[in-house]
């Protein structure tokens, strides 16, 4: 809706009829059907404003809590080249969160009452970082299935009509597909190396393979949000078509790995032109939502913890600042 | 100056996900990652990287102790930069002034090292010059890392740098840093009294065995495996 770039012009041109509720409504609702990027300063309904902060903000407070399960082996890596690249993954994690609350700070929140929120349970993060990290191996299930989820959801949203996000969508997706392939080379190394490691990869597959279904959301009849987020373009495909793109995307790929995918129900159906896959266990979704997973404690405690032990740290580079500027006033 | 720079890299990646704000999580792990890449480039020069990272036990490695000591609160964690970083860009500019097989090395280091100090200076000014609390963490932080600085200095033959007469500089440096940010440069010995050289020879403090337990036992669990 970049043709209200200039308020001033419009509003002088045109009468004030222009500004009327169902006027905004149906400028924006035009924009939206002409797929022309949304940006911060126009006209957006409520719901579409607070429906972007919720997702937004839940992304942002994702790639932050992920750090987390990743960080727990950067200090334990078994080589200097993959303690490398561990550590330079958990540094883009930090620059996506720092985008992605950058982003969503243009709908008028700030990063500290998003944090607030997050370390009160009262925004969540994605369900899948609730689960532990418990050998090696699961670093690579996570750049595999973990990164390789996020990015099907995630490409799409390049598309999104906000405009901040879906430009964030794509600065995130160059870097998430760089991790992913490193995730999988990662398993293929294992895979491939003595037959303990092999097992290790199988095991870490065997742990990380429904809860990467689960990233989707649930199923589309269940799915609360989805229609309106789709008629807004925030979304472009419904949960159960991602999540099938992503079964069809991976089923290949773990062929090659040398490696099998939990699911006696798998195989190819010719008529579909697409796999069958087996039934998710949407109790554990749910339970995990709730707060009921391995980790969901660790991790919020973790955050707050980070969060609280800093707090003497950013009152000094407040209080720094402000002397400063005193000083040079 | 490899084992330096691949024990403190493990040390500072130990802060990823718990800094006080994200600036800081990207930061930190920012400079544990070019120290890392310093550690794999020395390393390399004398054998396999990962045969030196994870097969050699405590004694064998020769890092300075101020790299080893634990994290502690951010203040420590800064000290421990400040009085690392400055001494790293001073030999890292001697090296590669130099000009011996280290001086390419040298050379491209000293940038990511200049950025390291400027990092470290930056928040003793902050932390120094803020708040009360962080002034007397700060302040604490310095006295107790002092006792591990004296060791940086200590010569190091066919290194190529006279390596005592760069702590005139780095003295000089530090407390200017130090005195701005209204801190004090601390009193008292630069040395433990029993360590005469200390890591340099392989001599380390108590918590460096557990670094090294951490760090090496996965690749010791899989002998002659690769990643």
């Amino acid at each position: 809706m970049t043709t209200t770039a200039e308020p001033g012009a419009a509003t002088a041109q045109a009468g004030p009829d222009r500004h009327t509720p169902e006027a905004l409504q149906a400028e924006f609702d035009a924009a939206v059907a002409a797929d022309t990027r949304i940006e911060p300063r126009d006209w957006m309904p409520d719901a579409y404003r607070s429906t972007l902060v919720r997702q937004m903000a839940q992304h942002a407070h994702s790639e932050i809590i992920g750090m987390q399960p990743e960080a727990n082996w950067i200090t334990r890596a078994p080589s200097l080249r993959r303690k490398a690249i561990l550590m330079a993954k958990v540094q883009d994690e930090a620059g996506h969160g720092l985008y992605l609350y950058s982003a969503t700070e243009t709908l008028g929140v700030s990063r500290d009452e998003l944090l607030d929120k997050l370390h009160a349970g009262r925004q969540r993060y994605s369900s899948i970082f609730n689960y532990p990290t418990l050998a090696w191996a699961d670093v690579g299930a996570i750049g595999w299935l973990v990164d390789g989820a996020a990015i099907t959801n995630q490409v799409p949203l390049c598309r999104c009509s906000y405009g901040p996000y879906a430009r964030a969508m794509v600065r995130i997706c160059k870097e998430e597909s760089f991790h992913q392939r490193q995730g999988y080379e990662l398993l293929l190394a294992l895979s491939r190396g003595t037959d303990a490691q092999h097992a290790m990869a199988q095991d870490a597959v065997n742990r990380w393979w429904w809860p990467s279904l689960m990233m989707f959301g649930p199923p589309d009849d269940e799915s609360a949000h989805s229609a309106q987020s789709m008629a807004w373009k925030i979304k472009r495909h419904s949960n159960d078509e991602l999540r099938q793109r992503f079964v069809d995307i991976c089923v290949p790929q773990a062929e090659i790995l040398g490696l099998t995918l939990p699911d006696p129900d798998l195989r190819w159906n010719e008529e579909r032109g697409h796999y069958d896959y087996g039934a998710i266990d949407w109790s554990e979704f749910q339970e995990v939502l709730r707060g009921n997973g391995p980790c969901n404690e660790q991790r919020l405690e973790r955050r707050r913890a980070a969060h609280d032990n800093g707090s003497w740290v950013r009152d000094a580079a407040a209080a720094h600042a402000a002397k400063h500027r005193k000083a040079q006033a | 100056m490899g084992d330096d720079a691949l024990v403190l890299a493990q040390r500072l990646g130990e802060w990823a996900g718990n800094a006080p704000v994200l600036e800081e999580d990207v930061a930190l792990t920012n400079i544990a990652l070019d120290l890392l890449g310093q550690a794999r480039t020395l390393l390399s020069l004398t054998g396999d990287e990962d045969d030196l990272a994870f097969l050699r036990e405590e004694h064998e490695f020769h890092n300075a102790q101020l790299v080893e000591q634990p994290n502690g609160d951010f203040a420590v964690t800064i000290a421990r930069q400040l009085y690392f970083s400055v001494y790293q860009e001073l030999l890292y500019t001697a090296l590669a002034e130099h000009g011996g097989d280290l001086a390419p090395l040298a050379a491209k280091a000293v940038k990511e090292v200049a950025y390291h100090r400027d990092h470290a200076e930056q928040w003793t000014l902050r932390l120094g010059d803020g708040t009360e609390e962080s002034h007397r963490r700060m302040q604490q932080a310095l006295d107790a890392l002092w006792r591990y600085t004296g060791e940086l200095f200590q010569p190091l033959e066919g290194l190529g740098v006279d390596l005592p007469a760069l702590r005139e500089r780095w003295l000089e440096q530090v407390t200017a840093v130090v005195e701005k940010a209204t801190l004090a440069i601390p009193q008292g010995a630069d040395h433990t009294p029993w360590a005469a050289g200390a890591g340099r020879q392989g001599v380390h403090t108590e918590s460096f065995g557990r670094l090294l337990a951490e760090m090496q036992y996965l690749h010791r669990a899989h002998p002659g495996a690769s990643w």
